[in-house]
């Protein structure tokens, strides 16, 4: 981590010698970020520690080694991946549009959208489950399939895909630009494919990839209707081999942390209102 | 390039009466402006003739050709807008190629004429900027030139200089009538703003409250307003409300000359209005010359070449007197000066 950046760089070295300085980090400062930095490190390099431990003070990457060698690794991984890009599919053809109108021609409806995209954080997973199970019985392809999941998947990554697209959104003058864009002769396909969708590059990325990260770690549903998942594999690796699954949980991390700066590298090289280009 | 017209144009919202049968003929390649206060129905009309509004009956015609039902798409409009709308993601040059763009042209030829138009308004240099790479005068000039690329047959300006700061917005103001004159594109400019109305148009159309209360050329809205409402919101003019007597008004004990009144029947309620330059002062001395009106000098405002100056009259009343402000400092605050006017400058008006 980084030395705190109080006092910027930028600042003309001819400043006035009667201004005072910025205040430094101080005392209260690193009394608030040492317990933060420990409460989130400590458990981390626990882990790592713990998933090298080879018994009898011995360490070294037996249990990777081991977990690489399980061929549910890729197939679990690679179904958790799957979901996640059907559902950041179904929510890009079907939130998106209606975002987009909704902001151009119902912003009164703005309420309603806040309300419905909170919704998924106030239902309990387990709630959802049980009506889910309850409400879409069907065919067997469709609930025998695990693409089934995409669509409770579909409102659990709901709230995150909405505040990331609705940032950006907001960050535009959509009607304005729509309108620019009309009265040059763009249609509306033209409108969405040529000034909408290049303006909100870092939003849909954003959106995605949290929707990726919530996606893979999603463990009640799959579990619960018995598809083996990325998630659903770990802790069945957890229930037998702690070490591996310890090993399973720092590459987890990995990837939702990949994830993660993917999101921050996406929206801070694209962001052309603001950034440098 | 082309003729407007609009004919009985009728629009409310939630049964209030925004626009009320309006009717406004323009010629090919004039530049009218729309001038009134915020809430006139200046920008809805403005917005009806682009086809963002629709009206609830009436008819837009450009050259003839009704294009009421069109899209705003198919109208072949240029539109400037108040808020900064340039495509964050084009450099200027793609900005104002997008236009030609979406219509098919051929890349070569979008190209051509983008960089003509970039050249014309003064941007050249700035093709491959972006719009955040720019300061607001520029975005302005780029959509200026966005909005001619698509060759327009209107030109549609939606307060376009009001984010700007004075003098850019003065620079800027001359630059879209030169480009209008050379381009020859009838053009309306949305504007509250009286001066820019004044400096630009051919002619003003001057809204309130959803009617057309004049429309003429500038010196004609000025020396000769319609109505009272013109009258006070064109210019700065001092207010008087009495009654006509011969070729004067009688406000209390104050006669104050104006020919103009001897057309209204004695003891008619009227207002007069007189125009601060219109009026001339001099220091009083023991009496009152005959025509004139005692004031006392309250406070001076200094604009420069000019300098109002605010008076009371004895009875209360108040009057501004523009002078040269090297004139204007022979006054002091406080003193009695005789005021005068030529009795042919006020205007009179029924109540």
């Amino acid at each position: 981590m980084s030395a705190p950046n109080t006092t910027p760089n930028t600042t003309p070295a001819t400043t006035t010698p009667a201004r005072p300085r910025p205040p430094g980090f101080g005392l209260a400062g690193w009394a608030v970020l040492l317990p933060a930095a420990i409460y989130f490190l400590l458990p981390l390099i626990m882990t790592v520690t713990f998933s090298l431990w080879e018994g009898h003070g011995q360490y070294g990457f037996a249990a990777y080694r081991a977990l690489l060698g399980r061929p549910e690794l890729p197939t679990s991984l690679l179904l958790s991946l799957e979901l996640a890009v059907a559902t950041a599919a179904a929510l890009l053809f079907l939130l998106l549009p209606a975002m987009i109108f909704m902001n151009l021609y119902a912003p009164r409806l703005r309420p309603a959208f806040e309300f419905i995209a909170t919704l998924p954080f106030v239902v309990p997973a387990i709630a959802l489950v049980a009506g889910l199970s309850a409400l879409f019985t069907g065919p067997d392809w469709l609930i025998g399939s695990p693409f089934y999941l995409v669509i409770p998947y579909f409102f659990l990554a709901l709230p995150y895909a909405y505040r990331a697209l609705d940032v950006g959104l907001m960050a535009l003058d959509l009607a304005t630009l729509t309108e620019a864009a009309q009265s040059l002769g763009a249609g509306m396909g033209q409108v969405i494919r040529l000034v909408v969708l290049p303006n909100l590059r870092a939003a849909l990325v954003g959106s995605l990839l949290l929707t990726l990260a919530v996606v893979i770690g999603e463990f009640t549903f799959a579990n619960v209707l018995l598809f083996r998942t990325f998630a659903v594999f770990i802790n069945q690796v957890g229930q037998h081999e702690a070490t591996e699954a310890a090993a399973l949980s720092v590459v987890s991390f990995l990837i939702t942390w990949g994830a993660m700066l993917g999101v921050l590298l996406v929206g801070r090289g694209s962001a052309p209102v603001a950034g440098a280009r | 390039m082309a003729q407007v017209d609009i004919r009985q144009v009728h629009k409310s919202y939630a049964g209030r009466e925004v626009l009320a049968r309006l009717d406004l003929a323009m010629n090919d390649g004039e530049l009218v402006c729309l001038l009134g206060p915020s809430g006139c129905g200046k920008t809805t009309l403005l917005r009806i003739i682009a086809g963002f509004v629709t009206p609830d009956s009436g008819q837009i015609l450009v050259g003839g050709q009704d294009v009421s039902a069109l899209s705003p798409s198919a109208r072949k409009m240029g539109m400037v807008f108040q808020a900064y709308s340039l495509f964050p993601n084009m450099t200027a040059l793609d900005n104002v190629r997008f236009g030609p763009r979406v219509a098919g042209t051929p890349r070569a030829e979008q190209t051509r004429r983008a960089e003509h138009l970039l050249d014309m308004v003064g941007l050249a240099s700035h093709a491959q900027k972006f719009p955040h790479q720019l300061s607001g005068g520029q975005q302005q000039r780029v959509a200026l030139a966005r909005a001619l690329a698509v060759q327009p047959r209107v030109l549609l300006l939606d307060e376009p200089l009001s984010a700007l700061d004075a003098k850019v917005r003065v620079q800027l103001r001359d630059e879209i009538r030169r480009i209008q004159r050379d381009t020859g594109v009838t053009t309306v400019l949305v504007t509250h703003d009286q001066e820019e109305a004044l400096s630009i148009s051919d002619r003003v159309a001057v809204m309130n409250q959803g009617r057309l209360l004049q429309v003429a050329s500038p010196a004609t809205i000025y020396r000769e307003p319609a109505d009272a409402f013109v009258a006070s919101f064109i210019g700065a003019a001092s207010v008087f409300a009495g009654r006509a007597a011969g070729a004067a008004i009688q406000v209390g004990a104050l006669t104050l000359p104006a020919r103009a009144a001897a057309t209204f029947t004695p003891g008619q309620p009227v207002d007069l209005f007189i125009r601060p330059e219109h009026v001339r002062l001099a220091a009083l001395t023991d009496d009152i010359p005959p025509g004139a009106i005692a004031a006392i000098i309250q406070e001076t405002t200094f604009f420069g070449s000019l300098t109002r100056l605010h008076l009371t009259l004895p009875d209360g009343g108040k009057l501004w007197a523009d002078l040269p402000s090297e004139q204007a400092e022979t006054f002091r605050t406080g003193s009695h000066v005789a005021a005068r006017w030529d009795a042919t400058a006020p205007r009179v008006m029924a109540k």
